[in-house]
């Protein structure tokens, strides 16, 4: 624990020693030093948790007001420690290169990210409510500093302010939150508090300010506003470790919430399971919409927020039906998400930066032939993008893999209400995967794709090595967790264990499996496990609880598929180069129909790649037209194009925050700007509550 | 039986999916067909009489009958044969998979006993698709297209709990529905030549109010 | 190792090109023409397989990697695919769900390559087949919810293995409202009318022939036979929940199964023949339905 602490303060003292440091080569290697050393402290306490041994909670020393400066690190809180642990060091490397260039004075960016990374490490740490709230605040606020790095540009001042009013109505809820809970339970001990014994009526009210306060912070529909603003603004490094790792804080605090709120209500795993498929399908309805990358980007951890949730939610609505399977990969499968995502998302965020960098723009109509250019880039983004797809063999697969085995087999016909589960998962995820893909077809098609589109594009030059190493080592990982799906499986049980309060069995089997077949040439898939199909209905010869041996079992059979598709795709491409004639090339034009000057402007946009799909959710989508088409016989020049505002924003919370700005206008009289005035406020106020207090005693 | 109540369902899509006229006459004109054969199919142990009279009937009148009269109409009023909805068709079909969920929950949570659910779901289904359709199209024929589709529903309720309930409010609600379509056979002649078209929704031009009021609900 | 399985993948390797010149003929015979000879698609194969490739200059390895990928996903989709009582060489619980993913590759994979090109009319062709594909997924999993109410969760060759004559007297119309479901999605996601045609590629009909334009010689050879894989792979799917294989003697199972599938290629050939194809803004409503089909099946399941 130590150790884990001593992480957590490297990277503070180090970008505190970086302030004052004039030369910028100097301060962004001290930085990115102290957050390496952090995250290689934190990790060994995080590997040997997760490989089994407990660590035993540690009380530190001094008291808080409602109970002891305490910390602990369990199965859940270490596995969170993942994404942060592979994602910041990485990010910061990046950022070294990214940053190298800029004019600006680099102290306070170095000293925020390291802030940012010290404080969600200690965050997944934390046993104690005030403490929690304390380092919660420390993360919003380095954040929003580093979302306004740019603070000269107009709209970035705007989406730094955006999303400090979102991240403080969060924390406002969050405040409530424990001030009720600690009320109840005496203590501010996350101990105490699981032992608090809540009513249920009142345990659904926290669990409502829960939603509200870690769902602001994690961008569930509707109260993902901040998102789409913030994570375009702030340098790519940045975003990627915001909408990779910071995001999923939110998560995390849901799920430790819930450790302590008891027996959860079935409205509970309803209600994010709805969360879950709403934040999903409109959060990639809206990406499609999208023209600039890194709004297009942080839509997308909308949506996969939305597969998190729904994740999650099956697992509750396991807890409440006690069906294991359900628990297990349900929770299983949103948790392992969590460390998918963080790995692909901050990989696209880093190819997207990338592009930036090199190009200018982030404007994917303006983008387009980057692939012949910038060639690193361009194969980690594909990778990515596959792997935010949910394709095999990467790793979206695996954990979306486990939400629909969750689903599917916690269906059963007798219980209409796990079928009602089961659709939602089945029909929801399809969907969802389904509009991913194309959303990214058109983020590397057009952007990489095809003939540049501007000078910009045609001008791009491939990034330096220190971005492009972070880049390969996360698709590497993308791979990796593909093909090493059951390990990845046995990572997240501990996590799960933690949340599910079941005793996972069967794990013991799972691990002696063998996982390989990796090495085995592709078509050598023996049929180890393909039984003979029984006479008796099927259903009847699997054994219900043993979820995790199944789906594990599933998982090396998947990976040895995977490992079979990437050695024949290899072996087919080898085959087709050594054809008779396979290695002729002739170069020629595309295949236009004849017309005789194409130019690149005549390419497919990413607008009109998306039209069809945008057109079918025009009704939430809400996609304004500029423009309109020539007319005439010498037409003057058109133009056309669309925007796609977002809805909650436009429609609920512009509405509500006039309303309330209208309703609280009377106040503004109080407010005169002059210092005279407010001291008498305050005397006054003192004085009040000092004679409450007096009367109060007497 | 179930295979009826799927037909029925289905029918009620086409209808919510459709976009031709005499395709949606037809269509309910199948319903009709079909709400014919459930009772004997219902009833198949012990067929009696009066069992195969209100079969028949209704096929006579349902399937026969009625579909006639509307393509009569049709034909005679000569109006485009598309129908208008206020709702594309696409998010009408999303709605009726909504409605049909609804549908399903009503049945169950009904908990009639000895009634079969799914022919159950399948007539509120109907009933459902029936209201939707009328306040979503913008045509006088189609909705009273729409009120036979409820009122199919209707009797596939009735035949669901009993086989002699049916029987009067049939009698009843036909005499309605004749009357209906009279009277909207009526209707679209006059507005036809009054007007030169037939919304249902411009018979708001008639009213004194200077706001129209919103359209498509009072008449059927 | 077992050898029987690899009876299954061995036969779609073989077969699969032939099922297109079936259909071909069926449609010839409607059109009062006698057709291309069924074996067409072989010749084609060898035709192109000898030849050299032509490139555009837009293009980069993307569009040379792609045909490898789509075919290599066809090829281990087969894998996955029982007849009747034989199961598939892989198979285990949710092996139905890496069907599905595993032909979301081989779609993401040609999507990109027709990107590559920088030709507008791929553009567009790639533009209609994601947006057909993300609405024929929720249907096609819908459909395997069916199946898994019904059968229990496991591998597909176990659920396709408790289909038999009593299924059918019991819970047919499930698996007629199932199978009728996945029809619309081979016609959908095989190019077929109504959705596209697969001899043209015309503006109106722009979605699948027109992102293979840029291909020649051993890629549209790959190409052409990953199609006819996808091909079998669905009519594979229809044939298994239509015809109950385990009430058939064993030696009469694979006869039978090669049967249907015929008959399903000829079913087609009848559908393209007698139906026009659709507008395209009409395509989402067809695979709506056939989402609504699975979920009527679902609701029989369980009120019925």
């Amino acid at each position: 624990m130590e150790l884990f602490i001593l992480g957590c303060v490297i990277p503070v003292v180090l970008g505190l020693g970086v302030l004052p440091i004039r030369r910028a080569q100097t301060a962004l290697w001290v930085a990115t030093l102290g957050v390496w050393l952090g995250c290689a402290c934190a990790a060994i306490p995080v590997v040997s948790v997760l490989t089994g041994h407990d660590l035993p909670l540690r009380q530190m020393a001094w008291n808080m007001p409602g109970g002891a400066l305490s910390f602990g690190l369990d199965g859940l809180s270490a596995f969170f420690c993942l994404p942060i642990l592979l994602v910041a060091p990485l990010a910061a490397l990046y950022g070294c290169a990214y940053l190298a260039h800029e004019k600006k004075r680099l102290g306070p960016v170095l000293f925020f990210y390291n802030v940012l990374t010290a404080s969600m490490l200690l965050l997944l740490v934390a046993r104690n409510g005030l403490l929690f709230l304390i380092v919660w605040e420390l993360m919003a606020v380095s954040s929003f500093f580093l979302v306004v790095f740019d603070d000269e540009k107009p709209h970035v001042r705007q989406a730094g302010w955006t999303y400090l009013v979102a991240t403080h109505i969060g924390t406002a809820a969050l405040l409530v939150l424990f001030a009720i809970l600690g009320q109840q339970a005496g203590s501010l001990d996350f101990e105490a508090l699981a032992k608090a014994g809540l009513s249920p009526a009142l345990a659904s009210v926290l669990f409502v300010l829960a939603v509200i306060g870690f769902g602001t912070k994690a961008g569930f529909m509707p109260l993902h506003v901040w998102l789409p603003e913030a994570h375009p603004a702030a340098p790519s490094h940045v975003s990627a470790l915001m909408s990779g790792v910071m995001i999923k804080t939110g998560i995390y605090g849901l799920l430790r919430l819930l450790t302590l709120l008891g027996n959860p209500a079935p409205a509970w795993g309803w209600t994010l399971v709805v969360i879950g498929l709403v934040s999903g399908i409109l959060g990639v309805a809206f990406a499609l919409a999208q023209h600039d990358l890194k709004r297009l980007l942080a839509y997308h951890s909308v949506e996969n927020i939305g597969i998190i949730t729904l994740g999650i939610g099956a697992g509750l609505l396991g807890l409440t039906w006690q069906q294991p399977v359900l628990i297990v990969l349900g929770l299983g499968g949103g948790i392992l998400h969590v460390l998918n995502h963080a790995i692909f998302k901050s990989l696209l965020f880093l190819g997207a930066g990338a592009v930036v960098h090199s190009t200018g723009t982030r404007d994917i109509d303006r983008l387009g032939g980057l692939i012949k250019s910038m060639r690193w880039t361009a194969v980690t983004f594909v990778v990515a993008s596959a792997a935010i797809s949910g394709l095999p063999p990467f790793n979206g697969f695996v954990s979306e893999f486990l939400i629909y085995f969750a689903g599917f087999s916690g269906a059963r016909a007798d219980a209409p209400q796990t079928v009602v589960l089961a659709i939602g998962i089945a029909a929801g995820l399809a969907l969802i995967g389904g509009l991913a893909a194309a959303c990214f077809a058109k983020a590397f098609g057009i952007v990489f794709l095809g003939e540049p589109r501007s000078a910009q594009a045609a001008g791009a030059r491939e990034v330096g090595p220190a971005m492009r190493w972070p880049m390969a080592a996360l698709a590497l990982a993308c791979l990796g967790i593909g093909l090493l799906a059951p390990a990845a499986v046995q990572t997240v049980l501990p996590a799960v264990r933690v949340v599910g309060h079941v005793p996972v069995t069967a794990t013991q089997e799972a691990t002696v499996l063998p996982t390989g077949g990796i090495a085995k040439p592709g078509l050598a898939m023996a049929a180890t496990d393909s039984d003979e199909p029984s006479p008796r209905p099927a259903a009847l010869t699997m054994p219900p609880t043993e979820p995790t041996t199944l789906a594990v079992r599933s998982l090396a059979a998947i990976v040895r598929v995977s490992a079979g598709l990437l050695v024949l795709a290899v072996g087919l491409f080898v085959i087709r180069r050594h054809l008779p004639r396979g290695s002729e090339e002739v170069a020629t034009g595309t295949w236009d129909c004849g017309y005789a000057r194409p130019t690149a402007r005549m390419q497919y946009t990413a607008s009109s790649f998306a039209q069809p799909l945008t057109d079918l959710f025009r009704l939430v989508l809400g996609t304004r037209k500029h423009g309109g088409v020539p007319e005439g016989f010498f037409p003057p020049p058109a133009t056309f194009e669309t925007h796609t505002p977002d809805t909650a924003r436009e429609h609920l919370f512009a509405p509500l925050l006039r309303l309330i700005d209208r309703s609280l206008a009377p106040l503004r009289r109080v407010q005169r700007g002059r210092i005279h005035e407010y001291l008498l406020y305050i005397a006054i106020v003192l004085v009040l509550l000092l004679i409450w207090k007096a009367g109060g005693r007497s | 039986m179930t295979v009826i109540s799927v037909l029925l369902i289905l029918s009620c899509l086409l209808l919510l999916g459709s976009s031709r006229l005499h395709v949606a006459i037809r269509v309910v004109a199948a319903q009709g067909l079909l709400l014919g054969v459930l009772p004997i199919v219902r009833s198949a142990e012990n067929l009696h009489v009066a069992i195969l009279i209100l079969g028949l009937s209704t096929i006579v009148s349902k399937g026969i009958l009625l579909p006639w009269l509307m393509n009569t109409c049709l034909r005679l009023s000569g109006i485009r044969r598309e129908i208008e909805p206020f709702v594309g068709f696409g998010p009408s079909l999303l709605c009726g998979t909504a409605l049909l969920g609804l549908a399903v929950w009503i049945a169950v949570r009904l908990q009639l006993p000895q009634v079969p659910l799914i022919l159950l779901t399948s007539s509120f289904f109907a009933i459902l698709v029936g209201l939707f359709l009328m306040v979503t199209r913008r045509k006088a024929i189609t909705q009273s297209l729409a009120y036979l589709v409820m009122e199919n529903g209707v009797y596939g309720v009735g035949i669901s709990m009993s086989l002699d309930f049916p029987f009067l409010v049939e009698l009843g609600i036909l005499l309605d529905v004749f009357v209906g379509v009279f009277l909207m056979g009526n209707l679209l002649f006059h507005l036809d030549r009054e007007f030169e078209h037939l919304d249902a929704d411009k018979l708001t031009e008639l009213s004194d109010l200077s706001e129209p009021a919103p359209a498509g609900e009072e008449r059927v | 190792m077992k050898i029987m399985p690899w009876a299954l993948p061995l036969a779609a390797w073989i077969l699969a090109p032939l099922m297109l010149g079936i259909i071909n003929r069926v449609k010839a015979f409607f059109a009062g023409r006698r057709g291309p000879s069924v074996w067409q698609l072989y010749y084609d194969l060898f035709k192109l397989l000898r030849k050299a490739s032509v490139y555009s200059r837009s293009t980069s390895p993307v569009i040379r990697v792609g045909p490898a990928v789509v075919l290599a996903c066809m090829i281990l989709a087969t894998l996955l695919l029982p007849w009747g009582g034989l199961a598939a060489p892989t198979t285990f619980t949710g092996d139905i769900i890496l069907l599905a993913y595993l032909l979301g590759l081989a779609r993401f994979a040609t999507v990109l390559a027709a990107l590559d090109t920088g030709s507008s009319f791929e553009g567009m062709g790639a533009s209609r087949e994601v947006q057909f594909a993300a609405l024929a997924e929720p249907s096609f999993f819908l459909g395997m919810l069916v199946l898994v109410l019904h059968f229990g969760f496991s591998g597909l060759s176990n659920m396709v293995a408790g289909i038999s004559l009593e299924t059918w007297q019991t819970s047919g119309v499930l698996l007629i409202l199932v199978a009728c479901s996945w029809f619309v999605l081979l016609l959908a996601e095989n190019c077929r009318i109504p959705v596209d045609d697969p001899n043209t590629h015309l503006e109106l009909t722009m979605i699948h022939e027109v992102m293979v334009l840029d291909y020649g010689g051993p890629d549209l050879a790959y190409v052409l036979y990953a199609a006819s894989l996808k091909m079998w792979i669905f009519a594979a799917l229809v044939v298994n929940l239509l015809v109950p294989m385990r009430s058939l003697a064993p030696w009469l199972q694979a006869p039978v199964f090669l049967a249907g599938i015929v008959l399903v290629m000829v079913l087609v050939g009848i559908v393209e023949s007698i139906v026009a194809r659709l507008r395209l803004q009409q395509v989402p409503k067809i695979l709506i339905g056939s989402a609504l089909l699975s979920l009527i099946a679902l609701i029989v399941r369980l009120v019925g």
